[in-house]
């Protein structure tokens, strides 16, 4: 359990590294129902003017949540989370891969706390999301109810 | 060519039932890669003190992009969903999702704003039981760029 009056802003709650693959998009399309070919089709994705096929933000956002999870202990906890899609996250097809294999493209998420409100007992926790040091996320909020 | 300004304060009704599914959950879990043992297993929801599964915190999505997709649809909102780009995206929950519940949406269109040459549009989704318990308020941006 989290003691709330322990916590302090700026604190890091917690960090881990989420790879992304082409067959971890196929899934997240199936699981969501979000069947943007974009997201799938190479041909497709460069048609429309980007480099190759991107991650759907909702697959960004969905994954990095578990940082805040897994530090309160109960996905229930989060009761608003936020964010603003900046970057895409693009995920290659490397020639000689197995698209369900190879490792795919890293995403680094980061959790601090970025305020606390005594009165409401929650903690809002900032998600510093990146791909290769680049942000693809930004105003990455999670308020957790403590 | 643009999004049709006179849209905004359109509310598309919340007429279709979403059941929310143990496998659902888990297979939403398992795509988004969540660890909580509480979205696959029976008694760690239990432990948490849930009736069955919960839903992870952005699960909402589904319900909110099902109605979504009805303004993306209506002929009258003049959005080319081949152009369309999430812009930005918020869940408020009222209460958790857990599985068994029945749930609709009820969307507001919030906002239609020039930006360059394309244009952004906000809409919200009011997610509630069926039989009115609000549940999740959930609020997204979709940047239709520019026809070339």
């Amino acid at each position: 359990m989290i003691d709330f009056d322990t916590l302090e802003k700026g604190q890091v709650i917690g960090s881990k590294t989420i790879s992304v693959n082409r067959g971890d998009l196929v899934r997240y399309a199936g699981a969501s129902g979000d069947f943007n070919p974009i997201h799938w089709n190479e041909r497709f994705a460069k048609e429309v003017e980007l480099d190759s096929v991107i991650a759907h933000g909702m697959f960004t956002m969905g994954s990095a949540v578990d940082v805040v999870s897994e530090w309160v202990g109960n996905p229930a906890a989060v009761i608003d989370y936020q964010t603003r899609f900046t970057k895409p996250v693009v995920v290659q097809d490397p020639a000689g891969t197995n698209p369900t294999d190879q490792p795919g493209t890293e995403i680094l998420v980061e959790g601090k706390v970025g305020a606390l409100d005594a009165e409401a007992h929650t903690a809002r926790i900032d998600l510093t999301v990146s791909v290769d040091g680049t942000k693809v996320l930004m105003k990455s909020q999670a308020v957790v109810q403590l | 060519m643009g999004i049709n300004p006179d849209i905004v304060g359109r509310v598309y009704p919340a007429d279709e039932t979403y059941q929310v599914g143990r496998e659902k959950i888990r297979e939403f879990a398992a795509a988004t890669k969540a660890t909580s043992r509480a979205h696959y297993d029976l008694d760690a929801a239990a432990e948490l003190g849930f009736a069955d599964l919960i839903a992870p915190p952005t699960f909402a999505i589904i319900i909110a992009q099902r109605a979504d997709a009805k303004l993306v649809a209506d002929p009258e909102s003049g959005i080319d969903f081949t152009r369309v780009v999430h812009a930005d995206q918020r869940f408020t929950h009222h209460r958790p999702i857990v599985a068994g519940d029945e749930l609709v949406a009820e969307l507001h269109v919030d906002l239609v704003r020039e930006m360059g040459a394309g244009a952004m549009i906000t809409s919200r989704a009011e997610i509630t039981t069926t039989s009115g318990e609000k549940i999740a308020t959930t609020i997204s941006s979709l940047l239709v760029r520019a026809g070339e």
